[in-house]
C-alpha cells in the first residue's frame, strides 16, 4: 500500500499525492526515509531537499523547515515554506545566490551587523537549496552544499 | 425662464446621481471579485490549520503527562496584570457598519478588562481600528496598516513575533484577538478568541476520528516537548493569519453589500427624479404653449 502524502503551508496546499512509494525527508535529527507501513512518527523538519518517489519518478521539493507526521501510511508535512522544482525560477535562485554570497564577503570584511549576517546566510542557504532541487529535476549538476 | 431653469437643475441632478450609481456599481463588482479571491485564500489556508490543530491536540496529550512547570511558557496561565488584544479592521471604509461594529466591540473588550487589570493595550491591524484607538488613549503595542487585500502569511509573522516575545518577557499576560468572522456573503460576525496563553484546540473532529486507536505510540524526533516548542509559535501565527484572512473576506463582502445598497438607492433616486423631471418639463411646455396661445389670441383680438 502506497503512502498518502500531503504537503501544506500556511498559505496553500503544495502537493497532494496518494501513490508515494518512498519519501526522503530532511529532519532536524538527520535525513530519514519513509516507506509504507512506517511506525507512527512526529518529527521537526530542517531546511533541505525532500524527495517524493512515485511510480512516475522522483519529485524533488525544497522544504524550509516545519513538521512531519506519519500515521497509518498517511503523511502530513506542515512546512513553513515548500516549493516544487517546477515552481522554482532557476535564474532568480542563481541571482539570489550571487547576491547572498556578495553580501557575505562584504560583511566579512567590516564587522557587520549580526542580523544582516544571519539574513545573508539564510538567503544563501535558501538559494542553494532551490538550485539543488531545480537542478536535480533537470538532471544536471547538483551544486556542492556548503 | 424659471420653469426651464428648474428642469435643467433636475436633469443635472439625475446625471450626477447616475454617475454615482455607476461608480458604486463598479465598486460592488470589484468587491465581489475580491471577496471570491479572499474566500479562496481562506479555504486554501484551511488544510494547514486543520492538520496543525490535530497534531497539536495529539502532542498536547503527551506533554500533559510531564511536570506542568516544564511546559512551554506559552501554555502557562498566570495572573493577568497586563491584558492585550489584537484588533483587526480594514484599512479602508465604504464597507457599511463593518469597521464601526468592530471598533465598538474592541472598545467594549478593552473597557470590560480595564477594571480587573493594571493595563490594557491594543495592537491594531488596519487603519480604521488604529485611528479609532489612537483617539481612545489605550497604549499600543504596535500597529500594522497597509497589509493589503490579500496578505501572505509571511506578512503576518511580525504580529505573532511581537506578542510572543512580549508574552515570554512577561510584558503581557494574556492576549486576545478580535476580528470580523466571515459567516457568508451577507453576514460577518465580530469574534473574539484567546491567543495567549495557548489553549489547546478543541477536540471536536479529532475524537471521532481517533476513537479506539488513541493513544498512538509515536516516535518523536527529537522529543514531544521540543516538538511542541517548535509547533506552538506556528500555531500562534496560524491563528492570527486565519483571523486576518477571515477579516479580509468579511471586508470585501461588507463592501459589496454596502455598494449594492448604494447603487439601489441611487437608482431609486434616479427614477424618482425622472418622474419629477417629466412633470416639470410637461409643466414648462404647457406654460410655454399657453403663452403662445395667449400671445396669438392677443394679436388676433387686436
Amino acid at each position: 500500500m502506497p503512502l498518502r502524502l500531503s504537503i501544506v503551508t500556511q498559505d496553500r496546499t503544495v502537493l497532494e499525492q496518494d501513490d508515494v512509494t518512498r519519501l526522503v525527508v530532511p529532519t532536524t535529527e538527520g535525513q530519514i526515509t519513509i516507506l509504507p507501513s512506517h511506525a507512527p512518527l512526529m518529527a521537526s523538519l530542517s531546511i533541505g531537499e525532500m524527495v517524493v518517489y512515485t511510480p512516475a519518478g522522483p519529485d524533488p521539493i525544497a522544504v524550509h523547515g516545519g513538521f512531519i507526521q506519519v500515521v497509518d501510511d498517511e503523511v502530513s508535512v506542515l512546512a513553513d515554506a515548500a516549493e516544487r522544482a517546477s515552481d522554482i525560477d532557476e535564474t532568480r535562485a542563481d541571482e539570489a545566490r550571487t547576491r547572498a554570497e556578495r553580501h557575505l564577503t562584504e560583511r566579512a570584511a567590516d564587522t557587520g551587523e549580526a542580523i544582516d549576517l544571519l539574513r545573508a546566510q539564510a538567503a544563501l542557504q535558501r538559494s542553494l537549496l532551490r538550485l539543488r532541487v531545480v537542478r536535480r529535476r533537470r538532471g544536471t549538476g547538483v551544486p556542492a552544499s556548503r | 425662464m424659471a420653469g426651464a431653469g428648474a428642469v435643467r437643475a433636475i436633469r443635472d441632478r439625475i446625471k450626477s446621481v447616475q454617475s454615482t450609481a455607476q461608480v458604486t456599481r463598479a465598486m460592488e463588482l470589484v468587491a465581489a471579485s475580491k471577496m471570491r479571491r479572499a474566500q479562496d485564500r481562506a479555504v486554501q489556508a484551511r488544510p494547514y490549520a486543520d492538520r496543525m490543530r490535530s497534531v497539536l491536540l495529539q502532542l498536547a496529550g503527551y506533554a500533559q503527562s510531564v511536570d506542568p512547570d516544564e511546559l512551554s511558557p506559552l501554555l502557562q496561565e498566570r495572573e493577568v496584570k497586563h491584558f492585550a488584544f489584537i484588533h483587526i479592521t480594514a484599512d479602508r471604509g465604504l464597507a457599511g457598519g463593518l469597521n464601526a461594529n468592530m471598533n465598538r466591540m474592541g472598545a467594549s473588550l478593552a473597557l470590560e478588562h480595564q477594571p480587573n487589570v493594571e493595563r490594557v493595550s491594543v495592537l491594531p491591524v488596519g487603519r480604521k481600528g488604529r485611528d479609532f484607538f489612537r483617539r481612545s488613549g489605550f497604549p499600543m503595542l504596535a500597529e500594522f496598516t497597509g497589509l493589503g487585500d490579500f496578505p501572505e502569511s509571511s506578512e503576518v509573522l511580525p504580529i505573532a513575533r511581537i506578542i510572543r516575545d512580549d508574552f515570554i518577557a512577561g510584558n503581557i499576560d494574556q492576549v486576545y484577538i478580535g476580528y470580523q468572522r466571515f459567516v457568508n456573503a451577507a453576514v460577518q460576525r465580530p469574534t473574539v478568541r484567546q491567543i495567549l496563553p495557548i489553549q489547546p484546540p478543541e477536540d471536536a473532529t479529532a475524537t471521532e476520528e481517533d476513537d479506539g486507536r488513541r493513544p498512538v505510540d509515536f516516535i518523536f524526533e527529537p522529543s514531544p516537548e521540543s516538538l511542541l516548542e517548535t509547533l506552538l509559535p506556528r500555531y500562534i501565527e496560524m491563528q492570527i493569519y486565519e483571523a486576518v484572512l477571515e477579516a479580509r473576506a468579511s471586508e470585501q463582502s461588507a463592501r459589496m453589500v454596502a455598494m449594492r445598497q448604494a447603487t439601489d438607492a441611487a437608482n431609486d433616486m434616479v427614477s424618482d427624479l425622472t418622474l419629477t423631471y417629466n412633470k416639470a418639463r410637461q409643466e414648462s411646455v404647457t406654460s410655454e404653449l399657453l403663452d403662445i396661445i395667449g400671445g396669438t389670441a392677443a394679436l388676433e383680438n387686436a
